[in-house]
């Protein structure tokens, strides 16, 4: 399997008032061709920022300050946000679905739409092309009556459709990859799990590549090839999701295992939860972010410079210090 | 059925019916069957989970029981007594022996009040203390039992993160002892490190302070076999399944129930490999306008002729499983 996308070194803050928030600091991750990897973390943990960052939708306060996002030969940092590169690739290349079907979508336009101007901008299809290749498009996602569908707004569609069609813009202009950014959490389990099996068959179908960034386990458990698990801007540990489940090494990683409730689990199981808070992420310091949770903490945690993520064998990572 | 007096709660056959009205005279053109016809009872000390979808109605039988809303028809017996038909001054006087947690610790606490004053303000509503001295003791006790520092009950919620402010709503759900707790998804709004802390907590209380049940109403459902002795599956208004937590997971005998137990993914890829995924087509019809008959039946795999003409009723499987499906 080849590299499709390179992310090296990313930083992005945010110079508030209140001093410089680095939400993504120093983050490097790959993602393979036809390959489907998940970012999990918890709220605040920087996963969806660093998305966006590779997508440059950061506004301000918000800044790029360092790292490469390779892609196609190409850093796709060297290029300004508004550029015509950047636009090519935005939607053309590398398609973005975010978690609320209820405000991604434009209200004031039909959906039809919506689908047919991507088409028309990236691939400079005819209006009568385009609307034949949306209906096409609908009917993949399962959308039933398509042709007549088109002309509906999103709210004639319920969130589970209209995040249906959210896949369907993503995925109109044939992208490399896709970013699905927290796709299922505002929807019921069974319209989850529909919506999953759908954007798994869909890459597959397309030979895209998927990152799904999430809070929950269970979905990277059943989707991902390989995990990256992110906390307080850092990814702490990665692995294919076998080696992550199996042989968890960092104490980030094996607590937010021990604190979920599992559906298969044996009755009178405890849960362990992860004491204190995550950290306000503002002038934090070098050292370790997870040290004042951790439960295996040394000495050289709290003063010395977070550890890097070290190889363990297996394509397997972790930034902690060895024991 | 279990001996009845060990009940603290039954409801039977409860019906809450929302109107919907059309045009200037607001005529009533149809009904909302948010709750049809739903019956279970909660024993002295146990937790009940009620999980579904959203807009299956576990809100609305939660709200039913306290009162919130006035249903159409059926009986809620707490402690022996019908609530339906209580006084006002009577409904008043139950609530300080049910409780009830919310979901959201942003928007169900007053953010003009203190900390202090937002759990002790029961206290003084049901005059449960006598004294200052004795509010302010009691007070410092509710603040210690939830994981709260007493010093903080002077600040404002905005002052707490979100697993300290469903704390506070606890701690003011226990201020007046009550022996039943209405918990609505205490912790969806919450981070998963953070979820695990209110739920060990609410189990640690239940474990210390004798005599309590929970109604856990829920819609993740590992959160909700992991605390409920026994577990209500509902949809569109009606209960499908009861049973206990472990039958659940390793015997459940209604498609919908097993549907929604394998929409569920396991947080491990081995166990997830060689699991059946049964993904359900469609969506949740509108409760406005149900199915006829049994109301899962245009989504059910197992779905039948008479599926469509007959509403099955709950029945016992054995004493401790009820199903409601004709193909069972």
């Amino acid at each position: 399997m080849s590299v499709l996308l390179d992310v090296k070194n990313l930083t992005t803050q945010f110079n508030t008032e209140a001093g410089i928030v680095k939400a993504v600091n120093d983050v490097s991750f790959q993602l393979n061709e036809q390959e489907i990897i998940g970012l999990v973390g918890e709220s605040g943990c920087g996963k969806s920022v660093s998305q966006l960052s590779v997508m440059q939708l950061i506004s301000a306060p918000g800044k790029i300050t360092n790292g490469e996002v390779n892609f196609e030969g190409r850093n796709l940092l060297d290029y300004e946000s508004n550029s015509d590169e950047m636009r090519a690739i935005r939607g053309g290349k590398i398609a973005m679905i975010f978690q609320e079907p209820m405000t991604s979508l434009n209200p004031t336009l039909t959906i039809g739409r919506q689908l047919t101007e991507m088409l028309e901008l990236h691939l400079n299809m005819t209006k009568e092309a385009a609307r034949e290749r949306a209906v096409e498009l609908l009917k993949q996602v399962g959308i039933s009556g398509a042709e007549s569908r088109l002309d509906d707004y999103p709210h004639n569609f319920s969130g589970g459709m209209r995040q249906r069609v959210m896949i369907a813009i993503g995925l109109s202009c044939n992208p490399r990859i896709l970013i699905a950014d927290e796709p299922t959490t505002a929807l019921d389990v069974t319209t989850q799990a529909q919506l999953l099996e759908l954007m798994k068959d869909m890459v597959s179908k397309y030979n895209a590549s998927l990152v799904i960034v999430t809070h929950n386990l269970g979905v990277v458990a059943r989707y991902a090839h390989r995990i990256y698990i992110m906390y307080a801007g850092n990814i702490v540990e990665s692995g294919t999701t076998e080696e992550i489940f199996a042989n968890p090494q960092h104490p980030y990683t094996k607590g937010l295992l021990k604190c979920i409730p599992r559906l298969d689990e044996e009755k009178g199981r405890k849960l362990v939860p992860i004491e204190g808070l995550p950290p306000n992420l503002i002038n934090m310091k070098s050292s370790c972010a997870f040290a004042p949770r951790c439960s295996e903490r040394l000495e050289r945690c709290l003063t010395e410079a977070a550890p890097p993520l070290r190889d363990i064998g297996n394509g397997h990572y972790v930034g902690c210090f060895e024991k | 059925m279990n001996n009845l007096s060990e009940n603290i709660l039954s409801v039977e056959n409860l019906k809450m019916y929302f109107p919907v009205t059309r045009g200037l005279l607001r005529k009533k053109v149809a009904d909302v069957k948010a709750v049809d016809d739903v019956s279970f009872h909660i024993q002295r000390d146990e937790t009940l989970g009620l999980v579904g979808e959203s807009g299956c109605g576990k809100t609305t039988v939660g709200r039913c029981i306290m009162r919130l809303y006035e249903p159409n028809e059926g009986k809620v017996i707490f402690e022996g007594d019908d609530i339906l038909t209580y006084s006002p001054a009577q409904v008043r006087g139950a609530r300080s022996q049910i409780a009830m947690i919310f979901q959201d610790p942003y928007s169900s606490l007053d953010p003009r009040q203190n900390a202090g004053n937002i759990v002790g303000e029961p206290l003084k509503i049901h005059r449960m203390v006598k004294t200052p001295a004795e509010y302010k003791d009691r007070l410092e006790e509710l603040f210690a039992i939830v994981g709260l520092d007493p010093g903080m009950k002077n600040r404002f919620p905005h002052e707490f993160s979100g697993g300290q402010r469903q704390r506070i709503g606890i701690a003011r759900a226990l201020a007046c002892e009550p022996s039943l707790i209405i918990c609505d998804e205490p912790i969806s709004a919450l981070d998963v490190s953070i979820q695990a802390q209110i739920i060990n907590l609410l189990q640690e209380l239940q474990d210390r302070l004798k005599g309590l049940s929970y109604l856990f109403i829920a819609h993740d459902l590992s959160v909700v076999r992991h605390i409920s002795d026994r577990v209500a599956v509902m949809y569109l208004g009606r209960i499908m399944e009861i049973t206990d937590s472990q039958t659940l997971y390793k015997n459940p005998l209604h498609p919908y129930t097993k549907a929604l137990l394998s929409a569920v993914p396991i947080a491990d890829p081995a166990v997830e490999k060689n699991r059946e995924h049964i993904i359900l087509q469609g969506e949740v019809p509108s409760p406005m306008n149900p199915p006829e008959g049994c109301a899962f039946h245009p989504r059910c795999p197992m779905a039948a002729p008479e599926c469509k003409k007959i509403t099955p009723e709950l029945r016992s499987i054995d004493n401790k499983h009820e199903v409601a499906c004709l193909r069972v």
